[in-house]
């Protein structure tokens, strides 16, 4: 089970974070401050894996961010980095071209894409045209109903 | 106000009234009028502008310079939302609220925003509440009250229509699920397990697995509705059940079993074994296509599972031995994708009751890891190997050679892992060689392994060393490596080993640990490698007289690299050396104690005058030196050259073979015995000690108890006496006896004899004097112990001995503990 995904770019900035654990805020803040720290102190020779406190994180830097994931010991490290790969697929897809901007201006949607592939910590869906479909079904949805009201 | 009205006379209208003397009349002022005009009549919703859009802010906020015009730009938006929530119309809070979440995202508290989410969630509109509920994924935690409240929100949400409403409110509760929502739930959550919609069935399916992780209790009333998910074709619904049950599976072994049991079309081993076989075989799909590999995610999943299932399972483990062999072979590696599936292949066949011949294929997969060009994967391959190490021990030694070979690796995690697989692997057999590689990893290692991988090394060297040399070469080797990050009770241990070696070896490694010491004096680096220095200076210190000998040549110092690089020194250098160390600043005030007591014992090893002479004048340098304990020792030390010269070598002569501290038992451990002495019998001395119990004053519920004889050796003939002690028992009725202790004598006289005894602690002891000291011939000396025992403890009694004979003093010891079980009643 993933405990959580943090997204942040090369100077630290958090452009997104999802917990499936509960922990206080400030608790996630610290943890969140931390792992940031530690993970741009890697170099680039060395593996996407580091043992953190009791999780096993799993990261991998894709143009200027940095996908984050922190998994249970039990967890295939391996399929992770498939997970993070399929979810920087569907960003790409989604946004054509999928660049850090598009997250940052937009990131409520890449939250429901990402709500869309994982519930809870572990995969909900294995294909990726199932995800872009319920994606798009529900933009309808939103459109139909209240134009321009969010953005 | 009255609207300005044309009058034909101006100068008659008073001056408020005439706009020709207004002088404020102008564009800005009917602004305001109109504005006030609107304030007044107009409804609510065209009243206020509308909310800045979510980008602008976005842009605003990066445009700004420094931090604090951010938290300008930051603290007047929160104002104005904050000021947004009194209104009840609800046209453009999701906006605001997105605002809110970004400023949250950037590091500021948002926490007011908590109950707008709410009424976000509770709009009919689904922009509402797919920003609500993102909201509330965000900003809500357990500890909050205002999360209780959603439940409501999500229990309408549950049974909507619409699907993703119910995703929605799945995904949700999924996320951030308190035990009380968990409980209030869960029915809701079972039903739409059982929906035909494959898009609410696999979200809630994922629900239920979240519910029981928070509440293990609930799991039982999912079970009815998982049977269903493995026979289903949708992939979503597949993943999703297979992980709902693996986590139904490891949560109990009762479910475990249940899932096991069930037979015909439900039986799940073979169920899943179809269903992995399927996407093995089946051809190209573009759906679920991985780089050529259909659906890893699904597979690894499955894999798991069966791990599970097999586990101490031998029927279960037979029915996946060909899926397993079959999923090892046919995987393409060439892209990650492909290794992912292996890896978990191999976990899966280490777990379950496999045959060897699969073992061994898994142990291969992993050996082929290890030589792949991605990092990752050799890391996954090093901690897998880890974890199997002990299970399969020869299949791993087989790969030994590029376990090493890891341990130059670049990344840091992959040395550590290489590090302790190496050790794993070390046993007789190839110690020589691994020992090699693991001192020069040793050496350039970083700190934080150089502790864990030195006692790591002296530990494998124990155990495994195949000579005392290469023993003694290793330790030596250890302790100029890992200077200072030793374990402290490394030295004790090298001390120990190198006191109770032969003479040759003390010599050799004298001179060994003196080339050291000579080189780390000379080139400065003493202060790193202190433990090297104590040992070097308790060597040297015991064994100089060695070290300087002639004798030393016959000794080949050649290492094992061909060099030779020991010079022997004469005894001034060495002292000249000892003067460095000491007045170096920088060691340890241990590491010079250790120096200062080597030095003097080196007065009595070497001969000359000069020595001496030196020798005495740098201790008492140390006389007048600021730290109390080295001052101490400089004092007395120096007393040793003045007025006790003469107790000087018989002090400092060379200490005998030190045991190794074996863990101390500790059964005796409540006898307080004034002054405390080994626990051992004493294996030299020879007289018989018997205890010869009559009772002589009986009284009342007296008992008799039997003679009792102590074995001791009796192998020195000189001294036949026999000694008799004999002891009476006395009971009186308050938990007190008195014991009289008699002793005699057959041929010889015995002078100062001193009879002592301990009891346990509970117990208390009193001895009367003795009738007397000296025990002649067909003499005795009778002694009186009272012994009173409150809390009825078992007596046991330790007695000693002690006595001369024609001057030789003589003592024994032993203890006696078959006293009547009764004896206190």
């Amino acid at each position: 089970m993933m405990q959580f995904m943090l997204l942040f770019s090369r100077q630290g900035k958090l452009r997104l974070q999802k917990w499936y654990v509960a922990h206080p805020d400030k608790l996630k803040k610290k943890i969140t401050r931390e792992l940031i720290t530690t993970v741009l102190a890697r170099k680039p020779k060395m593996c996407s894996f580091l043992e953190w406190k009791d999780v096993k994180v799993v990261y991998k830097r894709y143009a200027s961010l940095y996908f984050c994931c922190a998994m249970e010991q039990e967890d295939n490290e391996l399929l992770t980095l498939e997970l993070i790969h399929r979810y920087v697929e569907l960003l790409d897809k989604y946004f054509g071209s999928v660049c850090e901007l598009d997250i940052i201006f937009n990131f409520e949607k890449a939250y429901f894409i990402l709500d869309e592939l994982v519930l809870g910590g572990e995969l909900q869906e294995t294909s990726k045209k199932n995800v872009l479909k319920a994606i798009a079904a529900q933009d309808l949805l939103q459109e139909d109903l209240n134009d321009g009201l969010l953005h | 106000m009255a609207y300005p009205m044309y009058e034909v006379d101006w100068s008659v209208l008073p001056p408020e009234q005439n706009r020709r003397f207004n002088p404020a009349f102008n564009i800005a002022t009917i602004k305001q009028v109109v504005n006030e005009a609107i304030e007044r009549v107009a409804p609510v919703s065209v009243r206020m502008p509308t909310p800045t859009r979510l980008r602008d802010l976005i842009r605003q906020i990066r445009a700004a310079r420094t931090a604090a015009e951010e938290r300008s730009v930051v603290n007047k938006e929160c104002a104005y939302i904050r000021s947004t929530f009194r209104e009840e119309d609800s046209v453009w809070r999701c906006r605001n609220i997105a605002k809110l979440l970004y400023i949250h995202m950037l590091g500021y508290p948002a926490h007011f925003g908590q109950l707008e989410c709410l009424k976000l969630i509770a709009s009919p509109r689904f922009t509402d509440k797919r920003v609500g509920y993102l909201g509330a994924m965000l900003l809500l935690d357990e500890r909050q009250d205002v999360h209780l409240l959603i439940t409501n929100c999500l229990k309408n949400d549950l049974n909507s229509n619409t699907q993703f409403v119910v995703g929605l409110a799945l995904c949700t509760l999924g996320a951030i699920a308190s035990p009380e929502m968990a409980r209030d739930l869960a029915s809701e959550v079972e039903r739409l397990i059982k929906s035909p919609n494959a898009y609410i069935k696999k979200k809630a399916a994922l629900c239920a697995f979240r519910i029981i992780r928070r509440v293990p209790d609930l799991m039982e009333m999912f079970l009815p509705a998982t049977r269903s998910l493995l026979t289903e074709k949708n992939h979503g619904v597949l993943i999703t059940g297979v992980t709902l049950i693996t986590e139904m599976c490891e949560n109990s072994p009762d479910t475990l079993n249940h899932f096991k049991k069930e037979s015909g079309q439900r039986e799940i081993v073979p169920n899943l074994v179809r269903i992995l076989k399927n996407l093995i075989l089946a051809g190209y799909s573009p759906e679920h296509d991985v780089s050529g590999v259909s659906d890893p995610f699904l597979q690894v999943k499955i894999l798991r599972l069966l791990r599970i299932l097999g586990k101490n399972d031998a029927e279960a483990s037979e029915a996946m031995n060909d899926i397993l062999a079959q999923v090892a072979t046919n995987t393409e590696t060439s892209k990650n994708v492909g290794n992912t599936i292996l890896y978990e292949t191999v976990l899966s066949i280490m777990d379950i009751k496999s045959e060897s011949s699969l073992r061994v294929l898994a142990v291969n997969i992993l050996g082929r890891f290890l030589l792949n060009n991605d990092k990752n994967i050799r890391y996954v391959a090093l901690n897998t190997l880890l974890r199997t190490v002990h299970v399969d021990t020869s299949a791993v030694q087989r790969h030994r050679t590029t376990i090493l070979e890891c341990l130059k690796d670049p990344d840091i995690s992959i040395r550590r892992r290489a590090m302790e697989l190496s050790f794993a692997l070390v046993n007789g057999q190839n110690i020589r060689g691994m020992m090699k590689e693991l001192l020069a990893f040793l050496e350039r290692s970083d700190a934080e392994f150089k502790a864990h991988c030195s006692s790591a090394v002296v530990l494998a060297a124990e155990r495994y060393a195949p000579s005392d040399k290469w023993h003694l070469d290793t330790l030596f080797k250890v302790l100029l490596k890992a200077g200072n990050y030793l374990r402290d009770d490394t030295v004790s241990s090298t001390i120990q080993i190198i006191s109770s070696a032969a003479t040759e070896r003390q010599a050799y490694g004298a001179m060994r640990l003196w080339t050291s010491l000579e080189q780390s004096a000379v080139s400065g680096l003493a202060t790193e490698k202190q433990p090297l220095i104590q040992v070097a200076a308790w060597t040297i210190g015991e064994y100089g007289d060695l070290l300087v000998s002639e004798a030393s040549s016959a000794i080949s110092m050649v290492d094992e690299d061909g060099v030779d690089d020991f010079v022997r020194p004469t005894e001034e250098y060495v002292i000249d050396i000892y003067q460095k160390l000491l007045w170096s600043t920088q060691l340890s005030i241990s590491t010079k104690e250790f120096l200062l007591l080597s030095l003097a014992k080196l007065s009595t090893r070497f001969t000359t005058q000069a020595s001496q002479e030196k020798i005495r004048v740098i201790i008492d340098t140390f006389g007048s030196h600021i730290h109390i304990e080295l001052q101490q020792r400089g004092v007395e030390l120096s007393q040793l050259f003045r007025q006790y010269g003469h107790l000087r070598p018989a002090l400092l002569e060379r200490m005998p073979a030190m045991e190794p501290v074996a863990a101390p038992h500790r059964e005796e451990q409540e006898l307080d015995l004034s002054d405390t002495s080994p626990d051992h019998t004493k294996p030299d001395q020879d007289a018989l000690l018997d205890l010869i119990n009559g009772s002589d004053s009986l009284t009342n519920g007296d008992v008799e108890h039997q003679p009792e004889q102590i074995a001791t050796t009796n192998n020195n003939t000189s001294s036949n006496d026999i000694l008799d002690l004999l002891s009476g028992l006395d009971l009186t009725p308050s938990a007190a006896a008195t014991l009289t202790a008699r002793a005699t004598s057959q041929l010889h006289t015995l002078t100062d004899f001193l009879f002592q005894a301990a009891v346990p602690k509970k117990i208390q002891l009193d001895m009367m004097s003795p009738s007397g000291t000296t025990l002649s011939p067909q003499g005795e000396i009778t002694q009186v112990l009272k012994v009173t025992n409150p809390t009825k403890t078992p007596l046991r009694l330790r007695i000693r001995v002690s006595y001369n004979i024609d001057g030789t003093p003589v003592l024994e010891q032993t203890e006696i503990n078959n006293f009547p079980a009764d004896l206190f009643n």
